[in-house]
């Protein structure tokens, strides 16, 4: 019998075995359900979308003929051709460069929002949930004040105040979507609370703390992460809607939004300059929703497999 | 006076609100769950608690445990008061004071690792660290009979009784010197639950912790006991010597809950002795002994007066009005 496993660290290979032997259950769940999204059509077909709108916006520098920025006022409003799959805008700017860069900036909005929503509240709704009392009603009726703003009315106040850029863009909609993480997880909060596991951890002396970030966080996680999947689109759609009105991106950053903004008054004569970055954005949230649904779906354990 | 005694309930009471709340938010009505609980337990000795189910076993062990606070009573670990304890003296006090729940499964977190939840109380308590947590996992699990490899897996990978086991490693971790288990074998298959019973029994013989044991199995309680109380609707009925209560219970409920157990001789074939009618309410307890109107000796004083708790015989208690003044009544011994 060993006497003591091996240290991570002082050899690599036998961190990376002593990470599979610790992780062996969640490695084998992972390809189970991996397994599951794979008999699902529309998780495979969200997935796709967004392994390609990843893999674009990775890949904009080599796979954009252009600089998204470079004007060619020569080629102004030109319809596009094999020079320029998207045509051009105003400026004489190739818009299918602009779109693939663009990719780069929704999706970063996208994940940014989740993560910090995401992370605000997860906490706040983990909190709320298993503290219950005052404390969750406080934290749910200031919550409730977010959530009673259409999301769309409330994020443009925001970014308004704050005044126009897409960093502000950003603050602006996390704040948005912190209720809808926090009220899931409260959910589930207050169920994981009255669990036995819950109170022997306080007779063994866990703080409040440490129960909540190592008992009832982990539980809600699965549910959270579907969430973030769905959201991501949501936030696309609303950031693109700044962007559009003025108060997201500003130019000449390649925005979707910021684009159909410019473009929509092109859209009788010059129809390309609107519609590409429609449907890029369009797909996008398509991607991310079915591919959400499917996600909630398979990791459900009560419908599971 | 306490010379030898770990654990000491005095006077516990613990009402919960029952029903609606009257129009301005006054309680109309209370759940009496534990109405004047005082036992002790005594250094390396198990105290068995048997009753029927919602007599209020459950909410004993939850007082003892701190995770309700009792209405009422004081709870003495070596002589101090633990409920007047605050801060950092409380979490050091109930360290020595551990649980094992009913339910094996859910009182395991299915999303963390074995090692991590039989080792967090070392951390959390700041016990130990590092590589020094996984020393002393390993060889707690080595004690409740897992193997080291367990560490690294979850909950939902290991059967009942071994869970069981696992709860058991997480209690004992912290070396407590009082375990309250809370019906640990009740959800479990009846082999298992023999293994159960018999390490919890090596474990006391080996460390010499002391328990209180609580069941709603009289041969459970039987195997495990030294002492065993009786509880109906919120109190303690009778307490005595494992042996003694066995042989020659005195409180009617005790013998009914005796009787009530099938015996396994296919000769005998009478049937069970039931008590008539339904364990009453604890919101609506009966004036005067609360088990008289299903006692069978019921007489009229019961109905009036509640019984004190008399001694008679060695650490044998028993609270019944057919013993009061007689002391050793034989003629009402029934054979």
């Amino acid at each position: 019998m060993p006497s003591s496993t091996p240290r991570s660290g002082t050899d690599p290979t036998g961190g990376w075995r002593r990470f599979r032997e610790e992780h062996a259950w969640q490695i084998r769940e992972f390809f189970f359900t991996l397994h599951l999204l794979r008999r699902n059509p529309s998780a495979v077909a969200g997935f796709v979308i967004i392994c390609s709108m990843v893999f674009l916006a990775l890949a904009a520098p080599w796979v954009a003929p252009y600089d998204p920025i470079r004007i060619s006022l020569s080629e102004r409003l030109s319809p596009p051709s094999w020079h320029h799959l998207f045509g051009t805008d105003e400026l004489g700017r190739d818009l299918f460069s602009r779109v693939l860069y663009g990719a780069r900036i929704s999706l970063r909005i996208g994940l940014l929002v989740v993560g910090i929503a995401g992370g605000l509240g997860t906490i706040l709704g983990a909190v709320a949930g298993y503290v219950g009392g005052k404390t969750d009603d406080v934290i749910m009726r200031c919550l409730d004040i977010v959530l009673s703003f259409p999301s769309l009315v409330l994020a443009m106040a925001l970014a308004a105040a704050l005044g126009p850029s897409l960093r502000n863009a950003i603050l602006a909609v996390a704040f948005v979507m912190i209720p809808k993480f926090a009220r899931l997880v409260r959910g589930e909060a207050l169920a994981v609370r009255e669990r036995p596991f819950i109170a022997a951890a306080k007779v063994s002396g866990a703080s409040h703390t440490w129960i909540v970030f190592h008992h009832v966080i982990p539980n809600c996680l699965s549910s959270v992460i579907v969430l973030g999947t769905l959201v991501v689109g949501e936030t696309i759609l609303i950031a693109s809607s700044l962007s559009f009105i003025g108060l997201g991106a500003q130019p000449p950053t390649p925005e979707w939004g910021a684009m159909i903004s410019v473009g929509r008054k092109f859209l009788m004569d010059q129809w390309w300059y609107a519609t590409f970055p429609g449907l890029f954005i369009l797909v996008t949230v398509i991607g991310f929703n079915i591919f959400g649904d499917a996600l909630r779906d398979v990791l459900d354990p009560r419908i599971r497999r | 006076m306490d010379e030898g005694v770990v654990i000491r309930a005095e006077g516990l009471r613990k009402y919960f609100p029952a029903g609606a709340s009257g129009l301005w938010g006054r309680r109309k009505a209370f759940l009496r769950a534990v109405d004047g609980v005082s036992f002790h337990v005594r250094e390396g000795e198990t105290l068995g608690l048997v009753g029927e189910s919602g007599c209020g076993k459950s909410t004993v062990g939850m007082l003892l445990l701190g995770l309700h606070r009792p209405d009422a009573g004081r709870v003495l670990y070596r002589g101090e008061d633990i409920l007047a304890l605050e801060g950092e003296a409380k979490r050091r006090m109930r360290r020595n004071i551990q649980v094992v729940f009913q339910d094996p499964q859910s009182s395991l977190d299915p999303r963390m690792l074995v090692k991590k939840a039989v080792g967090f109380p070392l951390e959390v308590n700041g016990l130990a660290r590092g590589a020094e947590v996984t020393r002393r996992v390993e060889a707690m699990l080595a004690e409740v009979g897992l193997r080291p490899e367990h560490m690294y897996r979850y909950p939902h990978e290991f059967s009942g009784g071994q869970r069981q086991r696992i709860n058991i490693a997480r209690a004992l971790i912290t070396g407590p010197r009082f375990v309250v288990f809370d019906e640990p074998t009740s959800a479990l298959d009846v082999s298992v639950q023999a293994q159960i019973l018999n390490l919890v029994k090596d474990l006391q013989k080996r460390r010499g912790y002391s328990y209180l044991f609580i069941s709603h199995d009289l041969s459970v309680i039987r195997h495990v006991s030294h002492r065993v109380a009786v509880m109906y609707l919120g109190r303690i009925v009778e307490t005595a010597p494992r042996g003694d209560l066995f042989q020659t219970p005195r409180h009617p409920y005790t013998r009914a809950l005796m009787a009530a157990v099938p015996k396994p001789d296919p000769a005998r074939r009478q049937p069970l002795a039931l008590l008539p009618g339904d364990v009453p309410s604890p919101v609506h307890i009966p004036p005067g002994c609360r088990f008289h109107p299903r006692c069978p000796e019921v007489m009229d004083v019961c109905r009036e007066t509640e019984p004190a708790p008399v001694e008679v015989g060695p650490d044998h208690v028993v609270a019944c009005h057919l013993w009061h003044g007689t002391g050793f009544d034989a003629r009402r011994r029934s054979a």
